[in-house]
């Protein structure tokens, strides 16, 4: 069965062209195009949907220690107002989900990927269930604003400059009131820009959205936008980038094994596949997740065999697209260890024809986060 | 203008001086959106009805072409390698993807023209 968002009537208004993802129908984009959404959101601010995602709250004393048991991540030093990137790990050492956690004070707010919401609320009952309330926030929408002009738009909503998000840095939350909704807001994003995620009750997402599109700079962007923009930014998708049996040491994601939780840590261990993951942590991992930029225009997707001068199979693309920003195709993907090293030359079979493509660092284009203070 | 036919995979194909021009419909483009990659055909190659052509891809979709006539391909427009988004702009004119000399005229008449081939779009939605 396929729902739709609180917007869909918005959406359609716009002009959006729909795809169903993970069971939900989204816009992959509006009446601007992929290319012009992509980079008004490096320019300006772009409004993305991404009500399909899975918003969570988890309640209880021990809330920190319970998430511990899931994720390598270091929620116990979580400070109440802040956010990080977290990944649910298996007994296999493998990536169940990557997701975002706030402790948001006497709550846990965790955003997950769309197609493992299910799984995810499922496997978190059984296994915290008994120390912890778990509620799916479903009647809740989620907007993703993001762009350098993104705080300044959000700003006209608030009240007052302490009651606004503007005064969040990157990776901070917390409660505002923006045009009379109560929101709960997140100075984050995937695009690799400065940007919020604001989540707010279903009724009033319409007429919220509406506001922010009211002001010049904000523009409706769709998933199109929103994938293009996360490769550039060599940022994961679930299920693409990574999966069940991707060990987060290959996928380039060991910042998400915490401090605290490695070997010698406080904390250390107590998370499922803690042992595999500390093993590919101290021998590194058999294969590594690197930026591809083919040398011509063609996009080289996610399922290219990656080889060597030799014609050697050496890899595979995970993904890949054209790069509004960088005005060309860029592409993610798995290589030998060994081949990681940026400037590395391979080649990618696209439609039986060897493309040559250069190993490249990640991002592709530098992340624009906003880390300081001032406004 | 001489007349215009199509195929139900949303290429076009139009007369010229006892030649064939190629491009994909603008149904076509609209469904795949802004492209950013056209690969055109060697010119000398030898094309079939049905059989692909060339390859054209928007940010989210690779697309085949397939030739809408059997025959040789005779010139290539070139501009679009540079400037994908023609096909977008003008995909039943500047945006042509290749000429051709048909080796079976006959097959022309085979193509639907564009009554038809509007009935089809519609139908689809």
């Amino acid at each position: 069965m396929v729902t739709e968002t609180p917007l869909a009537g918005l959406h359609r208004e716009l002009g959006a062209k729909f795809v169903d993802f993970a069971g939900v129908s989204l816009p992959v984009h509006f009446a601007d195009g992929i290319l012009r959404e992509h980079l008004h959101v490096r320019r300006a601010a772009g409004l993305f949907d991404v009500s399909h995602m899975g918003q969570i709250a988890v309640r209880g004393g021990a809330v920190a220690a319970a998430l511990e048991s899931l994720s390598p991540a270091d929620f116990a030093g979580l400070a109440a107002g802040r956010q990080r990137y977290a990944l649910f790990t298996n007994d296999g050492g493998g990536i169940e989900d990557d997701f975002m956690a706030a402790n948001a004070g006497d709550y846990f707010y965790l955003v997950v990927n769309a197609a493992r919401k299910e799984h995810d609320l499922a496997r978190m009952r059984e296994r915290i269930g008994g120390d912890c309330d778990i509620q799916c926030l479903a009647g809740r929408a989620l907007l993703a604003l993001q762009g350098p002009q993104s705080a300044a738009a959000l700003a006209q909503l608030a009240e007052s400059p302490a009651e606004s998000p503007q005064r969040l840095t990157f990776l901070g939350a917390g409660e505002f009131t923006l045009g009379d909704v109560r929101c709960f807001v997140s100075r984050s994003g995937y695009c690799g820009e400065d940007g919020f995620e604001i989540s707010l009750p279903a009724a009033d997402a319409e007429q919220f959205a509406r506001r922010l599109l009211g002001d010049a700079r904000v523009r409706p962007a769709g998933l199109g936008a929103r994938d293009s923009l996360r490769v550039e930014a060599g940022l994961c998708l679930y299920g693409s980038d990574m999966d069940a049996a991707t060990n987060p040491v290959e996928a380039g994601l060991g910042f998400a094994v915490a401090k605290a939780r490695r070997p010698g840590g406080a904390r250390s261990g107590g998370f499922p596949g803690a042992a595999v993951i500390f093993d590919a942590l101290a021998r590194g991992a058999g294969r590594a997740r690197v930026g591809l930029l083919p040398a011509g225009r063609a996009p080289v997707r996610a399922g290219a065999e990656l080889v060597d001068a030799a014609g050697a199979t050496v890899g595979v693309a995970t993904s890949g697209t054209f790069g509004a920003s960088v005005g060309g195709p860029v592409a993610m993907g798995y290589v030998r260890a060994g081949l990681q090293a940026p400037g590395t030359a391979l080649g990618a079979v696209v439609r039986g024809k060897t493309l040559p493509v250069t190993v490249a660092a990640l991002p592709f284009t530098a992340h624009r986060h906003h880390r300081t203070t001032t406004t | 203008m001489s007349e215009t036919k199509f195929t139900s995979d949303h290429e076009w194909a139009r007369k010229e001086n006892g030649t064939a021009v190629v491009g994909i419909t603008d149904y076509a483009q609209e469904q795949l959106g802004e492209l950013v990659f056209v690969e055109l055909p060697a010119v000398g190659a030898a094309v079939t009805q049905g059989g692909e052509a060339a390859v054209v891809e928007s940010v989210k979709a690779a697309g085949e072409v397939k030739s809408p006539l059997s025959g040789t391909v005779t010139e290539v427009n070139t501009a679009l390698v540079d400037d994908p988004g023609t096909v977008n702009r003008d995909a039943a004119g500047a945006g042509w993807i290749y000429k051709m000399q048909p080796s079976a005229p006959q097959e022309f008449d085979s193509l639907l023209d564009a009554d038809a081939y509007n009935a089809l779009v519609e139908s689809a939605g």
